[in-house]
Protein backbone atom coordinates (compact mmCIF):
# COMPACT_ATOMS: atom_id res chain seq x y z
CA UNK A 1 0.00 0.00 0.00
CA UNK A 2 2.99 2.45 0.82
CA UNK A 3 3.97 2.27 -3.01
CA UNK A 4 0.85 3.54 -3.87
CA UNK A 5 0.08 6.08 -1.63
CA UNK A 6 3.70 7.45 -3.19
CA UNK A 7 2.79 7.29 -6.47
CA UNK A 8 -0.89 9.29 -5.63
CA UNK A 9 1.07 12.26 -3.53
CA UNK A 10 2.24 13.56 -6.69
CA UNK A 11 -1.27 14.08 -7.72
CA UNK A 12 -2.68 15.59 -4.95
CA UNK A 13 -3.17 19.31 -3.94
CA UNK A 14 -0.20 20.49 -1.32
CA UNK A 15 -3.64 21.66 0.83
CA UNK A 16 -7.23 21.44 0.83
CA UNK A 17 -9.73 22.97 2.79
CA UNK A 18 -10.84 22.19 6.07
CA UNK A 19 -14.64 22.02 6.51
CA UNK A 20 -17.15 19.42 7.44
CA UNK A 21 -20.48 17.78 5.80
CA UNK A 22 -23.44 20.24 5.66
CA UNK A 23 -21.31 23.30 5.22
CA UNK A 24 -21.82 25.64 1.99
CA UNK A 25 -19.03 25.93 -0.39
CA UNK A 26 -17.84 27.56 -3.28
CA UNK A 27 -16.21 25.45 -5.41
CA UNK A 28 -14.16 27.06 -8.16
CA UNK A 29 -13.95 25.12 -11.39
CA UNK A 30 -11.70 25.46 -14.45
CA UNK A 31 -14.06 25.79 -17.67
CA UNK A 32 -13.06 24.72 -20.48
CA UNK A 33 -14.52 25.99 -24.19
CA UNK A 34 -13.01 25.58 -27.26
CA UNK A 35 -9.46 27.40 -26.04
CA UNK A 36 -10.81 29.23 -23.50
CA UNK A 37 -10.49 28.85 -19.91
CA UNK A 38 -12.84 30.46 -17.71
CA UNK A 39 -13.72 30.15 -13.92
CA UNK A 40 -17.53 29.09 -12.93
CA UNK A 41 -18.29 29.21 -9.47
CA UNK A 42 -20.65 26.24 -7.87
CA UNK A 43 -22.20 27.03 -4.55
CA UNK A 44 -23.81 24.34 -2.62
CA UNK A 45 -24.55 22.47 0.88
CA UNK A 46 -21.95 19.73 1.13
CA UNK A 47 -24.05 16.43 1.58
CA UNK A 48 -21.21 13.83 1.49
CA UNK A 49 -17.96 13.31 1.89
CA UNK A 50 -16.30 10.25 0.08
CA UNK A 51 -12.92 8.31 -0.52
CA UNK A 52 -9.32 8.87 0.12
CA UNK A 53 -6.58 9.98 -1.30
CA UNK A 54 -6.54 10.95 -5.04
CA UNK A 55 -10.39 9.78 -5.00
CA UNK A 56 -11.42 11.77 -2.12
CA UNK A 57 -14.63 14.07 -3.54
CA UNK A 58 -17.33 16.07 -2.22
CA UNK A 59 -20.83 15.98 -3.40
CA UNK A 60 -23.02 19.32 -3.24
CA UNK A 61 -26.38 20.19 -3.60
CA UNK A 62 -28.56 23.40 -4.06
CA UNK A 63 -31.68 24.72 -5.06
CA UNK A 64 -31.80 26.45 -8.12
CA UNK A 65 -34.77 27.87 -9.51
CA UNK A 66 -36.82 25.02 -7.62
CA UNK A 67 -34.79 22.52 -8.79
CA UNK A 68 -32.22 20.25 -6.97
CA UNK A 69 -28.67 19.98 -8.68
CA UNK A 70 -26.04 17.78 -7.05
CA UNK A 71 -22.62 18.05 -8.42
CA UNK A 72 -19.34 15.84 -7.48
CA UNK A 73 -16.41 17.23 -7.36
CA UNK A 74 -12.91 15.08 -6.74
CA UNK A 75 -10.83 17.60 -4.50
CA UNK A 76 -7.81 17.30 -5.77
CA UNK A 77 -8.24 17.58 -9.73
CA UNK A 78 -6.93 20.08 -11.36
CA UNK A 79 -10.37 21.34 -12.43
CA UNK A 80 -11.60 22.33 -9.05
CA UNK A 81 -8.81 26.20 -8.67
CA UNK A 82 -9.96 26.40 -5.37
CA UNK A 83 -12.55 25.94 -2.45
CA UNK A 84 -13.87 28.37 -0.07
CA UNK A 85 -16.56 27.77 2.55
CA UNK A 86 -18.95 29.84 2.42
CA UNK A 87 -21.49 28.95 5.00
CA UNK A 88 -20.36 26.16 8.32
CA UNK A 89 -23.16 24.65 9.11
CA UNK A 90 -21.76 20.73 10.79
CA UNK A 91 -24.83 18.68 10.59
CA UNK A 92 -25.20 15.56 12.95
CA UNK A 93 -24.85 12.73 10.14
CA UNK A 94 -21.96 11.68 8.03
CA UNK A 95 -24.28 11.99 4.65
CA UNK A 96 -26.96 14.03 4.13
CA UNK A 97 -29.30 12.29 1.35
CA UNK A 98 -32.65 13.11 3.63
CA UNK A 99 -32.26 16.68 2.03
CA UNK A 100 -33.29 15.51 -1.24
CA UNK A 101 -37.14 15.87 -1.79
CA UNK A 102 -37.44 18.54 1.21
CA UNK A 103 -37.35 22.19 0.89
CA UNK A 104 -36.92 24.90 3.27
CA UNK A 105 -37.13 24.41 7.40
CA UNK A 106 -37.37 20.68 6.89
CA UNK A 107 -34.27 20.40 5.08
CA UNK A 108 -32.73 20.55 9.02
CA UNK B 1 3.87 -16.12 -37.35
CA UNK B 2 4.37 -16.00 -33.73
CA UNK B 3 5.84 -12.16 -32.94
CA UNK B 4 8.04 -12.18 -29.94
CA UNK B 5 8.39 -8.59 -28.08
CA UNK B 6 10.64 -7.87 -25.30
CA UNK B 7 8.93 -7.59 -21.61
CA UNK B 8 9.82 -7.40 -17.96
CA UNK B 9 8.83 -9.11 -14.61
CA UNK B 10 6.86 -7.44 -11.97
CA UNK B 11 4.48 -7.38 -9.00
CA UNK B 12 0.89 -5.88 -9.06
CA UNK B 13 0.75 -3.38 -6.59
CA UNK B 14 -2.75 -2.07 -6.78
CA UNK B 15 -5.05 0.40 -8.51
CA UNK B 16 -5.41 4.37 -7.82
CA UNK B 17 -6.84 7.00 -10.25
CA UNK B 18 -4.78 9.73 -11.42
CA UNK B 19 -5.41 12.83 -13.54
CA UNK B 20 -4.33 14.09 -16.60
CA UNK B 21 -3.47 17.34 -17.92
CA UNK B 22 -7.38 18.22 -18.23
CA UNK B 23 -8.51 16.90 -15.07
CA UNK B 24 -9.93 14.01 -16.86
CA UNK B 25 -9.67 10.64 -14.13
CA UNK B 26 -7.48 8.06 -15.65
CA UNK B 27 -7.92 4.59 -13.63
CA UNK B 28 -4.39 3.21 -13.24
CA UNK B 29 -2.98 -0.26 -12.02
CA UNK B 30 0.65 0.06 -10.27
CA UNK B 31 3.05 -2.22 -11.52
CA UNK B 32 6.70 -2.66 -9.57
CA UNK B 33 8.54 -4.03 -13.01
CA UNK B 34 11.44 -4.64 -11.83
CA UNK B 35 14.80 -4.63 -11.47
CA UNK B 36 14.86 -7.89 -13.21
CA UNK B 37 18.42 -9.43 -13.99
CA UNK B 38 18.77 -11.79 -17.05
CA UNK B 39 19.64 -15.09 -15.72
CA UNK B 40 19.95 -17.11 -18.86
CA UNK B 41 20.11 -16.17 -22.72
CA UNK B 42 18.72 -18.90 -24.45
CA UNK B 43 20.27 -19.13 -28.02
CA UNK B 44 18.42 -21.04 -30.75
CA UNK B 45 21.90 -22.91 -31.48
CA UNK B 46 22.73 -24.03 -27.99
CA UNK B 47 18.84 -24.51 -27.19
CA UNK B 48 16.67 -24.68 -30.30
CA UNK B 49 14.68 -21.35 -29.49
CA UNK B 50 15.79 -17.66 -28.56
CA UNK B 51 14.54 -16.14 -25.08
CA UNK B 52 16.18 -14.41 -22.28
CA UNK B 53 15.10 -15.66 -18.59
CA UNK B 54 14.76 -13.11 -16.19
CA UNK B 55 14.86 -13.31 -12.84
CA UNK B 56 12.69 -11.28 -10.46
CA UNK B 57 12.23 -10.53 -6.28
CA UNK B 58 15.17 -11.68 -5.06
CA UNK B 59 15.21 -14.69 -2.39
CA UNK B 60 17.03 -16.69 0.21
CA UNK B 61 19.37 -19.01 -0.59
CA UNK B 62 17.99 -21.73 1.44
CA UNK B 63 14.51 -21.54 0.17
CA UNK B 64 15.48 -22.89 -3.36
CA UNK B 65 16.08 -26.23 -4.15
CA UNK B 66 19.46 -27.21 -5.43
CA UNK B 67 19.45 -27.67 -9.00
CA UNK B 68 17.98 -24.26 -8.95
CA UNK B 69 20.86 -22.86 -6.40
CA UNK B 70 23.04 -24.33 -9.32
CA UNK B 71 21.11 -22.57 -12.06
CA UNK B 72 21.55 -19.23 -10.05
CA UNK B 73 25.08 -19.45 -9.56
CA UNK B 74 26.37 -20.55 -12.78
CA UNK B 75 24.48 -17.23 -14.13
CA UNK B 76 26.72 -15.55 -10.62
CA UNK B 77 23.26 -13.73 -9.76
CA UNK B 78 21.09 -13.91 -6.53
CA UNK B 79 18.42 -16.45 -6.60
CA UNK B 80 15.06 -15.12 -7.72
CA UNK B 81 11.70 -16.16 -7.08
CA UNK B 82 9.93 -15.51 -9.85
CA UNK B 83 11.89 -16.37 -13.00
CA UNK B 84 10.43 -16.82 -16.54
CA UNK B 85 11.98 -16.38 -20.28
CA UNK B 86 10.82 -13.65 -22.23
CA UNK B 87 10.84 -15.13 -26.47
CA UNK B 88 12.84 -12.73 -28.46
CA UNK B 89 13.95 -12.94 -32.38
CA UNK B 90 17.61 -14.20 -32.68
CA UNK B 91 18.76 -11.00 -33.66
CA UNK B 92 18.05 -9.18 -30.93
CA UNK B 93 19.02 -11.60 -28.53
CA UNK B 94 23.28 -9.97 -28.92
CA UNK B 95 21.58 -7.00 -26.68
CA UNK B 96 21.59 -9.04 -23.63
CA UNK B 97 24.18 -10.69 -21.55
CA UNK B 98 24.26 -13.00 -18.37
CA UNK B 99 23.90 -10.63 -15.26
CA UNK B 100 22.19 -7.61 -17.06
CA UNK B 101 19.53 -5.46 -15.27
CA UNK B 102 16.43 -4.86 -17.37
CA UNK B 103 14.46 -1.98 -15.72
CA UNK B 104 10.86 -0.32 -16.39
CA UNK B 105 13.01 2.26 -18.51
CA UNK B 106 12.33 -0.40 -21.20
CA UNK B 107 8.67 1.25 -21.78
CA UNK B 108 7.94 4.86 -22.38
CA UNK B 109 4.30 6.69 -21.88
CA UNK B 110 2.07 6.18 -24.68
CA UNK B 111 3.14 2.89 -25.67
CA UNK B 112 0.62 -0.24 -24.96
CA UNK B 113 1.51 -3.54 -23.41
CA UNK B 114 -0.05 -7.06 -22.68
CA UNK B 115 0.10 -8.13 -19.04
CA UNK B 116 0.14 -12.18 -18.03
CA UNK B 117 -0.94 -13.16 -14.93
CA UNK B 118 -2.93 -15.45 -12.91
CA UNK B 119 -6.52 -14.48 -12.40
CA UNK B 120 -7.92 -14.17 -9.08
CA UNK B 121 -9.38 -17.69 -8.22
CA UNK B 122 -13.41 -17.76 -7.84
CA UNK B 123 -13.62 -21.51 -6.63
CA UNK B 124 -16.19 -23.72 -8.21
CA UNK B 125 -18.64 -21.14 -10.17
CA UNK B 126 -22.21 -21.93 -11.56
CA UNK B 127 -22.63 -20.94 -15.40
CA UNK B 128 -24.11 -17.54 -14.89
CA UNK B 129 -21.02 -16.68 -12.93
CA UNK B 130 -18.97 -19.01 -15.48
CA UNK B 131 -20.07 -18.45 -18.67
CA UNK B 132 -22.20 -15.19 -18.53
CA UNK B 133 -25.74 -17.46 -18.90
CA UNK B 134 -28.59 -15.84 -18.75
CA UNK B 135 -30.52 -17.59 -15.57
CA UNK B 136 -34.11 -17.59 -15.34
CA UNK B 137 -37.12 -15.72 -14.60
CA UNK B 138 -37.59 -14.86 -10.86
CA UNK B 139 -41.15 -15.38 -11.02
CA UNK B 140 -44.19 -16.00 -13.21
CA UNK B 141 -44.36 -19.45 -11.32
CA UNK B 142 -40.15 -20.39 -11.47
CA UNK B 143 -39.57 -22.19 -8.67
CA UNK B 144 -36.35 -23.85 -7.73
CA UNK B 145 -35.29 -23.07 -11.02
CA UNK B 146 -33.09 -19.73 -10.59
CA UNK B 147 -29.70 -19.95 -11.84
CA UNK B 148 -29.50 -23.12 -13.72
CA UNK B 149 -27.97 -23.55 -17.22
CA UNK B 150 -31.31 -25.12 -18.61
CA UNK B 151 -30.58 -28.32 -21.17
CA UNK B 152 -27.72 -29.34 -22.01
CA UNK B 153 -28.46 -31.18 -25.48
CA UNK B 154 -31.45 -33.07 -27.36
CA UNK B 155 -32.35 -36.61 -27.62
CA UNK B 156 -31.29 -40.46 -28.58
CA UNK B 157 -30.32 -38.21 -31.62
CA UNK B 158 -27.42 -36.88 -31.59
CA UNK B 159 -27.35 -39.28 -27.69
CA UNK B 160 -24.47 -37.50 -26.41
CA UNK B 161 -23.41 -33.81 -24.98
CA UNK B 162 -21.85 -31.38 -27.66
CA UNK B 163 -18.01 -30.17 -26.54
CA UNK B 164 -17.27 -27.29 -25.18
CA UNK B 165 -20.84 -26.99 -23.55
CA UNK B 166 -20.84 -24.31 -20.71
CA UNK B 167 -21.19 -26.07 -17.30
CA UNK B 168 -20.45 -25.65 -14.04
CA UNK B 169 -16.56 -25.98 -12.35
CA UNK B 170 -13.67 -24.24 -11.20
CA UNK B 171 -13.35 -20.29 -12.25
CA UNK B 172 -10.61 -18.06 -11.85
CA UNK B 173 -6.94 -19.06 -11.04
CA UNK B 174 -6.02 -19.44 -14.22
CA UNK B 175 -3.50 -17.80 -16.47
CA UNK B 176 -4.84 -14.91 -18.07
CA UNK B 177 -3.33 -11.83 -20.51
CA UNK B 178 -5.34 -8.21 -21.17
CA UNK B 179 -4.01 -6.99 -24.17
CA UNK B 180 -3.83 -3.69 -25.55
CA UNK B 181 -3.23 -1.68 -22.22
CA UNK B 182 -1.76 2.09 -22.26
CA UNK B 183 0.95 3.12 -20.31
CA UNK B 184 0.51 5.71 -19.00
CA UNK B 185 4.01 6.56 -16.58
CA UNK B 186 7.14 5.20 -15.98
CA UNK B 187 9.38 6.22 -12.90
CA UNK B 188 12.53 4.52 -14.25
CA UNK B 189 14.21 5.34 -11.14
CA UNK B 190 11.69 3.52 -8.63
CA UNK B 191 10.40 1.24 -11.65
CA UNK B 192 7.21 1.53 -11.33
CA UNK B 193 4.87 1.63 -14.21
CA UNK B 194 1.41 2.84 -14.37
CA UNK B 195 -0.72 1.47 -16.65
CA UNK B 196 -4.39 2.35 -17.62
CA UNK B 197 -6.72 0.05 -16.73
CA UNK B 198 -6.94 -3.17 -14.68
CA UNK B 199 -4.70 -6.62 -14.82
CA UNK B 200 -5.15 -9.99 -14.06
CA UNK B 201 -4.71 -11.43 -10.47
CA UNK B 202 -4.99 -9.74 -6.50
CA UNK B 203 -2.54 -7.11 -5.62
CA UNK B 204 0.88 -8.67 -4.94
CA UNK B 205 0.70 -11.20 -7.58
CA UNK B 206 3.23 -11.44 -10.06
CA UNK B 207 2.85 -10.28 -13.34
CA UNK B 208 4.67 -10.31 -17.05
CA UNK B 209 4.44 -6.98 -18.97
CA UNK B 210 5.05 -7.60 -22.71
CA UNK B 211 5.27 -4.76 -25.45
CA UNK B 212 1.59 -5.28 -27.02
CA UNK B 213 1.71 -7.87 -29.80
CA UNK B 214 -1.50 -6.29 -31.51
CA UNK B 215 -1.10 -2.36 -30.89
CA UNK B 216 2.47 -1.60 -31.63
CA UNK B 217 2.06 2.10 -32.42
CA UNK B 218 2.53 4.46 -29.58
CA UNK B 219 -0.07 7.02 -29.05
CA UNK B 220 1.15 10.86 -27.57
CA UNK B 221 1.21 10.41 -23.90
Amino acid sequence: MRIIDEVEREYLKKKTPAFRVGDTLKVHVRVVEGDKERVQVFTGRVIARKGSGTSASVTLRKVSYGEGVERMFFLHSPRVARIEVAKSEPARRAKLYYTRGRVGAKER
Amino acid sequence: MKIHRMGILGRKMGMTQIFDDEGRVIPVTVIQAGPCTVVQVKTPDACGYGAVQLGFDEGKETSFTKPLRGHFARAKTPPFKFLREIRLPAADLAAYAVGQAVGADIFSPGEFVDVTGVSKGKGYAGVIKRHHFSGSPASHGSHEYFRHGGSIGQHSYPGRVFKGLGMAGHLGAARATVQNLKVVKVTPGKNLLLIRGAVPGPTGAYVVVRKAVKRTRAVPA
